[in-house]
């Protein structure tokens, strides 16, 4: 078998159809979509039209409420520093979550420091916070509401449409960073009460360095100061010359996920639960992180007890996935999102998450069962962990000789 | 990052991997590390009469690195005397297995398993209690 990729929510191949559309874009219509005097330009410009109404329609929006972006740490970073910036009037406060993504994290705190002040709401064990919490937290001045649509390691969706009503209630403006779940789940903008919403292409099988930032028009006209200056492009919220290629890839990308997503979600769904219960099946002691119920269709979050993610990952080399353990990255901190969610160090140092795709396979996930069964029995048997639970040691009360 | 050859041989072919009886006064065991800093070694030796280590068992919970520097230290120490194996510097195992900075510590914590799995069975052999008091205390 060659390798199988199980890395999704990282990012995703090129779509061939994606690239196809996108490619004529870098030959002859190379054109500057703000050159309003020829061929050139209007070429150009009447192909970012055309994919500003494909991404639009994915949410339910309209065309004149997409901006473009280099992708959502651009656009998260728009949005929240952006309101911040406008609304100081109104007030200094934000709500948040502590398991968002660093490109909402951070901009956060940075506002922390320029005097405004953030509430850090916990997550519940599964990674959802309730519409209630959300309420309690809630003040007059309250000026932004910032909670991703679905969680990039867990999966977890919050009930955005209960946050976007009360927020709707309060005229406070909502923001969610929907990079994950965009073209994987149903999002209406209308419906659910959205005011912002950030997108970006690479996760939808569109290219890197390419995004978008709904912005409602109406009912509230949401206003934002912009980061970037210079121009005046994409209604004077962000300046530049337009990505014309990219921005094209991004809307064919969404296009085609929103067509295949009715389809694609249950077949994708159908080979999660297949990788689960086929773990379950062969390994004792591992459980699922998230929520089952609440959850995108493509992600499954594993702790495998007693086993070390980077070497779980190393016994499995031809099996693309990441882990929650620190060893993985240079900071030496297992994931934060997991620890948000209350598990102990430990079992987010074993956790393995699977982000599925559009080009995964059965064969691949029936390959992968096997090749992760074997690792950790593996690691097992070399585990002292394993070891001491297997005698019947609790291993929370053993002191530890900490480095 | 890519792993070095000999961390991936050690990792798919650990050596000694095991237990000893924690219990026996010739044998001494050393458990370093936590789980919740990702990385755990227990590490035991077997000693002759003459404080010769004649036998090295470990076991490891943590990444690639973690597992090859135990399983590297347990080829080293056999054959050794206590004094020798006292000798043990964490660089060495830097250099063998090729590790990069990020997993110096996974070195470290081999060398001071070792120096916990000889100082336990000086400390029984020094002394008449039965030696499981001193497990039960690691854990």
């Amino acid at each position: 078998m060659k390798s199988v990729y199980l890395d999704n929510n990282a990012t995703t191949p090129v779509d061939p159809r994606v690239l196809d559309a996108m490619l004529p874009y870098f030959r002859e219509n190379f054109g500057n979509a703000a050159s309003r005097n020829h061929r050139y330009g209007w070429v150009a410009e009447e192909a970012v039209d055309k994919a500003r109404e494909q991404v639009a329609k994915v949410i339910n929006a309209s065309s004149k409420e997409i901006i473009w972006t280099s992708g959502s740490t651009e656009g998260n970073n728009t949005a929240i520093l952006g309101v911040a910036h406008m609304y100081v009037d109104k007030g200094k406060h934000l709500i948040t979550c502590r398991i968002e993504h660093k490109a909402v994290i951070d901009p956060c705190k940075f506002l922390e420091t320029q005097g405004y002040e953030v509430t850090w709401l916990e997550p519940d064990p599964t990674g959802r916070v309730s519409a209630e919490q959300v309420k309690q937290a809630m003040r007059d001045d309250t000026i932004l509401v910032s909670l991703m649509f679905a969680n990039n390691e867990v999966g977890t969706i919050h009930p955005i449409a209960e946050i976007g009503a009360l927020c709707k209630q309060r005229e406070i403006i909502f923001h969610t960073d929907a990079t994950q779940a965009f073209g994987k789940v149903p999002i209406d903008v209308e419906a659910m009460g959205i005011d912002l919403l950030s997108v970006s292409a690479h996760k939808i099988y569109g290219p890197k360095g390419v995004g978008a930032l709904y912005v409602r028009r109406k009912r509230p006209r949401v206003r934002l100061q912009p980061l970037i200056h210079g121009g005046g492009h994409e209604r004077g919220m962000r300046s530049g010359t337009l990505n014309v290629p990219g921005i094209v890839g991004c809307g064919t990308a969404a296009q085609v996920a929103m067509n295949d997503m009715p389809t694609e979600s249950v077949r994708i769904a159908g080979l999660r639960d297949r990788l689960w219960a086929g773990l379950s099946e062969h390994l004792t002691e591992i459980s699922r992180n998230g929520n089952p119920q609440h959850c995108l269709p493509n992600t499954l979050n594993v702790s495998f007890l007693y086993v070390e993610g980077e070497s779980l990952m190393m016994g499995f080399s031809d099996i693309a996935v990441s882990s929650g353990s620190a060893c993985t990255s240079a900071s030496l901190e297992p994931s934060y999102v997991l620890k948000g969610l209350g598990l102990g160090d430990d079992l987010a140092h074993s956790s393995i998450r699977f982000s599925l795709g559009r080009f995964t396979t059965e064969e691949e996930i029936d390959y992968t069962i096997k090749e992760v069964v074997k690792a950790v029995n593996h690691l097992r048997h070399m585990s002292p962990l394993y070891e001491m639970a297997q005698q019947g040691i609790d291993l929370s009360k053993v002191v530890w000789q900490h480095h | 990052m890519a792993y070095s050859d000999k961390v991936v041989d050690h990792y798919q072919n650990p050596r000694n991997v095991g237990s000893m009886d924690a219990a026996l006064k010739n044998v001494g065991t050393g458990i370093v590390g936590a789980p919740e800093c990702g990385d755990v070694m227990k590490l035991q030796i077997k000693v002759d009469e003459n404080d010769r280590i004649v036998d090295a068992k470990f076991k490891t919970f943590g990444c690639g690195s973690a597992i090859a520097s135990s399983s590297l230290a347990t080829e080293w120490v056999k054959g050794r005397t206590l004094d020798e194996a006292m000798q043990l510097k964490n660089t060495e195992i830097v250099t063998e297995l090729a590790l990069p900075p990020v997993k110096i510590h996974c070195s470290v914590l081999a060398e001071d398993a070792v120096r916990a799995a000889i100082a336990d069975v000086k400390k029984k052999k020094g002394q008449t209690q039965p030696a499981a008091a001193a497990v039960a205390a690691n854990g």
